[in-house]
């Protein structure tokens, strides 16, 4: 294959010497070769391919300008509730679309003329620049370190221990002021907000969609009925807070199919209700497979066994959803028989 | 140039340029500030521009967010919408949704310019990471660098923080879902957690601060770190000088490459548009984050594949596949479920941003550094970065476990077991595979130096054998497939010095030497060919 006369064919000569930094022997066919020469690109040499990249540049720049008119235009000509049909992406705000293509090519073109300028017209002769080491001279060093303890002893900090240890102490607290002061970002301490939410006995349940009292019949076997407490309104103030851990979803189940005995006594009529609030990172659980009576957290995937005191079947939750115990009162209402026994949503460090 | 007379005859005046120049040099000393940089050397290779994206997507959010503000009313008293979205008529909201949604209709070009806003923070986000894993896998990061890339590392956590708090403004269902989820993770917190979420929302959750407290946090506290930090990475860009690939004549003591003016700067220059221009044109025509559609955030209403953005991604898969481990401490909650997905949110970046400080121990480099790495010159470094990767990429995974498990057909739980699984197994798989790989572009290289480059041609013998005709490297090859160093693994002292005196190695020590011979051993990197192997074998004596 290949010979010594081949390979020393392949070497280039002459070029290695000038480079700096190539300390290895000329017999060393590894060593740097050192920067190539420079290759003419055809701009270089034609004049004319010159002049088409500078026409090239300028009909980019030019193309620039036309969009900006265009989007000037557009923002002044096209009503803004104006919609279009575009294949293949369907309809679509007309500002939005026309607004965006055209100052899109504005600033494209602008790039790209200054891009294509440099690559053919400007000088591609690559040049050299030498590093020099990132740290000090020893002389700066020892300058500087001797600059620092003339000043450290001038301060006496070294020698005034007092000082030293007072200065310490005060710098140490003073931040804790600013500290304190984000104390009032809470308006109160957590006490048991947490477990506590707007059920309570007798408090009828809600249907959350007709907003009218839930009766046992409302509910069939096989669908998932979300309820809140009577009394609560979604233009309350604090409505969002309390529908956090208020919510409830209910289910009619087969008595002989309720296999936790606790479910059972707090069911009424094959009735279940369970908070809605995940017990995971607190979605709000909307699925619910009828068969096997599981539901679904759609964020998730942890999924509970409603027949079975809602115990996780799957996924990442790490607790039962509570159950709400109900009962159906003299009006043949469903009601609650008191708040959830357990908080509802995710744990907490004093859940216990 | 002057257009300003002079009465002197004779003697010209300079330019107007140039009498601005001196004006300001005379109080601000220019001159020596343009001397050192006006005609600096910047090295080209594709892979530098990642970089640039992310100062220039960042440059775009910044523009555009503060056109946002203008419009957007970070409050979250409640108004019922009559504007011109007819879906949404008469729905209780936020004053935040209700003010995002009339960016989106009712302001000409508002839409226009919160998918910009949106779409160049995906794009700086993801620049970042491609940038950071350029620079991980190239060594670029060893000494003197180290601080930069803590700077760039910090950069990329802000810019996670800041698109969360970001895409919360809105307060749409989509991310009130997240803000939950946000709030739970904090309530996981052991000891402090309830406290921690009632400082964050002002009470419970979700309360009506949260919108008016993470929008300064947003547009002021941490695009204001972020904006010093890129300031001083690109000081110590500059202090550093950049980083070049090892090539003829390019050296560990030089900086070869084109001038800051003029190409440097009408390239850089350009490619801010480019990529302005490219992220208004994605912005025209790629919807991101319809709020209109999500509807305001209520705590009990949720829609489906509800994703965070891309760079959450993967803590909302750890989320996903954690196991619902609780435990019950002397009456106290530990929720593991949701806290080690807390940890691995803070843990895997920072097992990353560490890697750089765990290397300079290892090989006890005290050297600067300017010439790149070819990752597979660095086989264990590369191997550890892919591993890291596929570790990450395996929690991006689980984040999406619903949408892939429709697209796929398969099942979510299936796809979370596969997580909960991949999550130990396919990093240490993805470790193996990736150094070997390494391993066998070392010997291609090795081989392409002492037999040259396959030409293709095939050649028949005399006695009929057939040969492929081998062509030698051209000295620039030669150089550049051999100018790596390899390091020798550290030896351990002598247990026993040399008065015969027994020496307790320590543990640390022991370990230092065991991890460098896993780095520069025998059976982890290919010795790179001689001067001699190359001469014996191209003497043509030992030939065949």
């Amino acid at each position: 294959m290949s010979s010594q006369e081949h390979s020393e064919a392949a070497l280039p000569s002459g070029r290695g010497d000038a480079h700096e930094g190539t300390v290895a022997a000329r017999s060393d066919p590894f060593a740097d070769p050192g920067l190539p020469p420079h290759e003419p690109r055809v701009q270089d040499i034609d004049e004319r391919a010159a002049k088409r990249s500078e026409r090239v540049v300028a009909f980019l720049f030019t193309l620039s300008m036309l969009a900006t008119v265009a989007f000037i235009v557009a923002y002044v000509a096209i009503p803004v509730d104006r919609s279009v049909y575009l294949f293949p992406i369907g309809r679509v705000s007309a500002t939005n679309i026309t607004l965006g293509t055209t100052l899109g090519v504005a600033l494209f073109c602008l790039g790209a003329a200054a891009i294509h300028w440099a690559r053919t017209l400007m000088s591609d002769v690559e040049l050299v620049d030498q590093r020099h080491p990132v740290e000090s001279t020893p002389e700066i060093r020892s300058k500087v370190l001797a600059d620092f303890k003339e000043g450290a002893a001038e301060s006496g900090l070294g020698r005034r221990t007092l000082i030293r240890k007072t200065m310490l102490g005060a710098l140490t607290l003073i931040p804790l002021s600013g500290l304190v002061l984000l104390g009032g970002l809470s308006k109160a301490a957590p006490g048991t907000k947490l477990r506590r939410t707007a059920w309570a006995r007798g408090k009828t349940l809600i249907n959350q969609n007709t907003l009218q009292p839930l009766r046992p019949e409302d509910i069939e076997v096989g669908s998932l009925t979300f309820a809140m407490p009577k009394g609560m309104k979604e233009e309350d103030h604090d409505f969002q807070n309390q529908i956090a851990k208020a919510a409830v979803m209910l289910v009619r189940l087969r008595p002989e199919d309720i296999k936790d005995k606790k479910e059972l006594d707090w069911s009424a009529d094959g009735i279940v209700a369970y908070s809605r609030i995940c017990t995971h990172v607190g979605c709000p659980i909307t699925l619910y497979e009828q068969q096997t009576h599981h539901v679904l957290c759609p964020c998730h995937q942890s999924t509970f066994d409603l027949s079975d005191g809602a115990r996780v079947v799957f996924g990442p939750a790490g607790h039962a959803l509570p159950q709400l115990r109900i009962g159906i009162n003299k009006d043949g209402h469903l009601e609650a028989l008191g708040d959830f026994a357990a908080p509802v949503g995710p744990s907490f460090w004093e859940r216990g | 140039m002057s257009t300003t007379t002079t009465t002197q005859p004779g003697a010209r005046r300079a330019p107007a340029g140039e009498r601005v120049a001196d004006w300001a040099d005379g109080r601000l000393g220019i001159y020596s500030l343009a001397k050192a940089n006006m005609r600096k050397i910047f090295p080209d290779h594709w892979s530098f521009m990642l970089g640039e994206v992310c100062m220039y997507s960042f440059i775009i959010i910044i523009l555009t967010g503060i056109y946002l503000t203008l419009f957007f009313h970070p409050s979250m008293n409640e108004v019922v919408y009559h504007g011109s979205f007819v879906p949404l008529q008469g729905v209780r909201m936020s004053e935040a949704f209700k003010s995002t949604v009339d960016i989106s209709f009712d302001v000409r070009g508002g839409l226009l310019i919160r998918q910009i806003h949106h779409w160049a923070a995906l794009i700086f986000l993801a620049g970042m990471f491609v940038h950071m894993m350029r620079v991980f896998f190239t060594g670029a990061f060893r000494k003197p660098r180290e601080i930069n890339w803590m700077f760039g590392f910090l950069l990329f956590v802000c810019g996670m923080l800041t698109g969360f708090t970001g895409y919360s403004l809105p307060d749409d269902l989509l991310s009130g879902t997240g803000v939950r989820i946000a709030d739970s993770m904090i309530l996981a917190v052991p000891l402090v957690g309830t406290y921690l979420s009632f400082y964050v929302f002002g009470g419970e959750f979700p309360g009506t601060d949260f919108v008016s407290r993470f929008f300064p946090v947003h547009i002021l506290l941490l695009p204001g770190i972020m904006l010093a930090l890129m300031v001083g990475h690109l000081i110590l860009v500059f202090h550093h000088k950049h980083t070049q690939f090892a090539g003829p004549g390019r050296t560990n003591k030089n900086v070869v490459g084109m001038p800051f003016m003029p190409v440097y700067m009408a390239k850089a220059g350009g490619f801010f548009f480019l990529v302005f221009g490219a992220i208004a044109a994605i912005s025209a025509i790629a919807t991101i984050n319809p709020v209109w559609d999500a509807g305001p955030y209520r705590p009990d209403h949720v829609s489906n594949g509800s994703q965070p953005d891309w760079y959450m991604g993967y803590t909302e898969g750890a989320v996903r596949a954690m196991p619902g481990w609780e435990w019950n401490v002397l009456g106290h909650t530990i929720n593991f479920g949701v806290l080690v997905p807390v940890v691995l949110l803070v843990a895997v970046p920072a097992v990353l941003a560490m890697y750089p400080f765990v290397e300079a121990w290892i090989t006890g480099d005290q050297r600067e550094h300017h010439i790149l790495d070819r990752p597979r010159n660095a086989p264990t470094r590369t191997a550890f970065g892919v591993a890291w990767l596929s570790w990450y990429g395996v929690l991006l995974l689980a984040g999406g476990n619903d949408l892939l498990g429709l697209l796929f057909h398969l099942s979510a739980n299936g796809v979370t077991w596969f997580a909960r699984i991949g999550f130990f197994v396919i990093p240490p798989l993805a470790f193996v595979v990736t150094r070997r790989i390494c391993l066998g572009l070392q010997r291609r290289d090795r081989d392409k130096v002492l037999h040259g480059r396959e030409s293709g041609i095939i050649k028949r013998l005399p006695h009929g054998e057939f040969v492929e005709v081998h062509e030698p490297l051209t000295q620039e090859q030669l150089h550049v497939l051999t100018a790596h160093e390899q390091a020798r693994p550290i030896a351990l002292e002598a247990a026993v010095d040399e008065n015969g005196v027994e020496r307790k190695l320590t543990r640390k020590e022991k370990l230092r030497a065991r991890l460098s011979q896993g780095y520069f051993g025998e059976h982890s990197q290919i010795a790179k060919p001689t001067a001699e192997e190359y001469l014996e074998i191209t003497s043509g004596h030992g030939h065949h």
